[in-house]
C-alpha cells in the first residue's frame, strides 16, 4: 500500500479488480482497432505468395513458412530504394530551407516585435491552414514556369510552404518559455541583440529546433498531393507516392512487396513522429490559449 | 561588431532586426501561397487547358456548369458527409480514448506508439493498408465475418457471397472510407483532448467529488465545459485535414463506384491535373475555400474570445 502511485485520478477505483479488468479490455480493443493493419502488413510482408493469394489461409498468421521474397523482390526488382533516397534528400533540404527561414521569424515574431508580432503570428499560423488540395493545380503551373517539373526540386520549393508557417508558430512558443532575463543579462555582458540570439538563446531552444527538424521532415516525407501533381518520372518520386502508384500497375496488385514497402517507409517516420507528439499538440491547441 | 552611433534609437533598431528577421519568411510564404491562391482565381474564371497556352475569359461559366453536373453535386454532398461523420467519430471516440489513456497501466509507452500509428504513419502508405484489409478477394476482414458465420452462407447478417464487397458497393464504400478517416484522425483528436484532459485543475474536480458529485455528473458538468477550447481545436483540425484530404479517397476507390465516393479535392485532381481542365480544376478546389475559411474564422474566435 505504501508504495502506490497516488497521483492518478481516483487510484481506488481503478484497483478494484472488474473496473481493472473493464479498462484492459477496453484499452486492448481500441489498441487492436488502431495497429491491426500494421499488423497484417507485418505478417504479409513475410508470407509466401501462395499463402497471400488464398482466400482461405489465415490472414493474421503464417500458413506455410515464413519467406524473404517480398522482400528481396521489393529491393531488386524496384526502385524501392531509390524512392527511399528521394525522400530523405527532399525531407533533408526542406529541413535545412526551414529552419532557416522559420527560426529567425519566430524569434523577431516572438520577442523583438510588439503587438503586431502576436497579430503577424496568428496571421502565419492561419497560411498553414490553406491546404495544398486547393493550391496544387496553379501551383503545378508556377513549378512548370520555374523549370522544375519532374524534378525533386519542385517538391524542396514547394514543402516550405507548409512547413515554415507550422514551424515558425511552433517555435514562437518555445521562444516565448525563455525568460527574458538570460538575454538581458547577454546584452548588459556585452553581446548585441543578434549575438545574444546565436549565442544564448539558440542553446536554450535546442528542444525547440530539434521538434522543427523532426516535424519538417515527417511533414515532407508524407506529404502526397503536390508529390502526386508534380513528379510523374518513376526515378523521381518520393516513398509517399512511388508505393502507391509504382507498385499497384492497373489491376495488378503485388500485395506482398506492396505492403511489404509501405511498413518499411512506415515505421521510421511513425517512430520519429511518436517521440515529439506532445509538442505538435502543445503548438495547436496554443492558438486556443494565447 | 561595429559599434558605430546610430542615429536610431534602441526601439527603432529593435524594430528593423525584428522585420529584417521576419521578412524572408513573410516573403516565401506569400510568393509561394499568393500567387498559386491569385492563379486559382484566375484559371477559375477562364477557359484554360494543360495543352493549349490560350486562356478565354469566360466570367463564373465555370462555376455554373458545375453546378449543374450531377456528379460535382454528388461530392459536395460526400465531402460533407465524410466530414461530418468522421468528426463525430472523432470526437466521441477520442474522449473516450483520451479518459482511458489518463488511467495507469502497464506497458504504457507501447500502447501510444501503437495507438499513434493511424496518425504518425503517412496516410497514402497506411491506406495501402487498408486496401489490403478491405479487398474484394483477400479482405482479413472478410475471412473473420467467415469465421464468425456471419457471412458466406444463406441468412448471413453480412450476405450470402464469400466476401463483403467493402468498397465495390455504394453504401459500403462510403462507410469504408469514413470508418479509415476516422481510424487515421481518431490518435490526433485523442492526443488533443488528452492534453486538455490533463489541464484540467485537479483540486476543482475534487471538490465536485467531495460535494457528492458522481462520475458522469463531474465528466459532463465539470470536466467537458472546461474542454471546450480543445474540443474547438480538435474540430478545427479534424475538419480542416479531412475536408481537404486526397489521399485516402484516391488510393482506396478513386472515387468509385460510379461517383459513390468522389470528393471535391479528388474530383479536382482527375479534372485539372488528368483530364487537363485547370480552369475547371481549379474552380471545383475553390469551392472549398468559403467553407474552410468559415469554419476557421468560426470556430478560432470560439475558443481565442473564451480565454480574452
Amino acid at each position: 500500500m505504501t508504495n502506490e502511485p497516488t497521483m492518478q485520478a481516483g487510484p481506488a477505483r481503478a484497483r478494484h479488480p472488474a473496473r481493472r479488468g473493464g479498462l484492459y479490455l477496453a484499452t486492448a480493443l481500441f489498441v487492436v482497432f488502431s495497429a491491426l493493419p500494421f499488423y497484417v502488413m507485418l505478417i504479409t510482408t513475410f508470407k509466401t505468395q501462395a499463402d497471400i493469394f488464398t482466400p482461405t489461409a489465415n490472414p493474421f498468421w503464417f500458413s506455410g513458412p515464413p519467406t524473404l521474397d517480398n522482400l528481396r523482390l521489393l529491393f531488386e526488382q524496384t526502385l524501392f530504394v531509390q524512392w527511399l533516397w528521394n525522400t530523405l534528400l527532399v525531407g533533408v533540404a526542406v529541413v535545412a530551407i526551414t529552419l532557416v527561414l522559420a527560426v529567425p521569424a519566430a524569434y523577431g515574431l516572438a520577442r523583438i516585435a510588439g503587438g503586431w508580432g502576436e497579430t503577424l503570428g496568428i496571421g502565419i499560423f492561419l497560411s498553414y491552414l490553406v491546404p495544398p488540395t486547393l493550391l496544387f493545380i496553379p501551383f503545378s503551373k508556377v513549378i512548370a514556369f520555374l523549370g522544375l517539373q519532374n524534378s525533386l526540386w519542385a517538391l524542396v520549393v514547394a514543402y516550405p510552404t507548409f512547413t515554415v508557417p507550422f514551424c515558425t508558430w511552433l517555435l514562437m512558443g518555445f521562444f516565448k518559455g525563455i525568460p527574458r532575463d538570460i538575454e538581458e543579462q547577454a546584452m548588459i555582458d556585452g553581446h548585441d541583440r543578434w549575438s545574444a540570439f546565436l549565442h544564448v538563446v539558440l542553446p536554450l531552444a535546442l528542444p525547440g529546433l530539434m521538434t522543427v527538424v523532426v516535424f519538417a521532415f515527417t511533414l515532407s516525407s508524407s506529404e502526397f498531393i503536390y508529390a502526386l501533381a508534380f513528379v510523374t518520372h518513376s526515378a523521381d518520386k518520393t516513398i509517399s507516392i512511388a508505393v502507391p502508384t509504382e507498385l499497384i500497375r492497373g489491376d495488378v496488385y503485388h500485395w506482398g512487396p506492396l505492403l511489404a514497402g509501405a511498413l518499411i517507409a512506415s515505421i521510421p517516420i511513425a517512430v520519429l513522429y511518436t517521440f515529439f507528439i506532445d509538442q505538435l499538440v502543445a503548438g495547436l491547441t496554443a492558438v486556443a490559449r494565447d | 561588431m561595429a559599434r558605430t552611433r546610430s542615429p536610431l534609437s534602441l526601439a527603432q533598431r529593435d524594430t528593423l532586426l525584428a522585420l529584417g528577421m521576419v521578412m524572408p519568411a513573410i516573403l516565401y510564404i506569400t510568393l509561394l501561397l499568393g500567387i498559386p491562391i491569385i492563379l486559382a482565381v484566375v484559371y477559375s474564371l477562364n477557359d484554360v487547358t494543360t495543352g493549349g497556352t490560350a486562356m478565354r475569359y469566360i466570367g463564373l461559366e465555370n462555376f455554373t456548369a458545375l453546378l449543374d453536373t450531377p456528379d460535382f453535386m454528388r461530392a459536395i454532398g460526400n465531402t460533407f458527409n465524410i466530414t461530418l461523420s468522421t468528426l463525430v467519430g472523432v470526437l466521441v471516440l477520442g474522449t473516450i480514448q483520451a479518459e482511458l489513456l489518463m488511467r495507469p497501466v502497464r506497458g504504457k509507452w507501447l500502447i501510444r506508439f501503437l495507438i499513434l500509428l493511424p496518425w504518425t504513419a503517412p496516410a497514402s502508405l497506411s491506406a495501402i493498408a487498408w486496401l489490403w484489409m478491405l479487398d474484394s478477394t483477400f479482405s482479413p476482414i472478410d475471412w473473420m465475418l467467415r469465421g464468425m458465420g456471419l457471412l458466406g452462407h444463406p441468412g448471413a447478417l453480412f450476405g450470402d457471397f464469400d466476401n463483403t464487397f467493402w468498397l465495390g458497393r455504394s453504401g459500403l464504400a462510403l462507410f469504408s472510407i469514413i470508418l479509415v478517416n476516422i481510424w487515421r484522425l481518431l490518435p490526433l483528436g485523442t492526443v488533443i483532448i488528452l492534453a486538455g484532459l490533463n489541464g484540467v485543475p485537479r483540486d476543482i474536480v475534487e471538490q465536485a467529488q467531495i460535494d457528492g458529485a458522481g462520475y458522469f455528473r463531474r465528466l459532463f458538468q465539470v470536466i467537458l465545459p472546461m474542454l471546450i477550447p480543445v474540443f474547438g481545436v480538435t474540430i478545427l483540425f479534424t475538419f480542416v485535414f479531412v475536408f481537404t484530404d486526397i489521399a485516402t479517397v484516391f488510393i482506396l476507390t478513386r472515387g468509385g463506384p460510379a461517383n459513390a465516393t468522389q470528393v471535391l479535392p479528388t474530383l479536382a485532381f482527375f479534372t485539372g491535373v488528368q483530364g487537363g481542365s485547370l480552369g475547371r480544376g481549379a474552380a471545383t478546389a475553390l469551392f472549398l475555400l468559403p467553407v474552410l475559411a468559415a469554419v476557421s474564422i468560426l470556430t478560432l474566435s470560439l475558443i481565442r474570445r473564451r480565454e480574452i
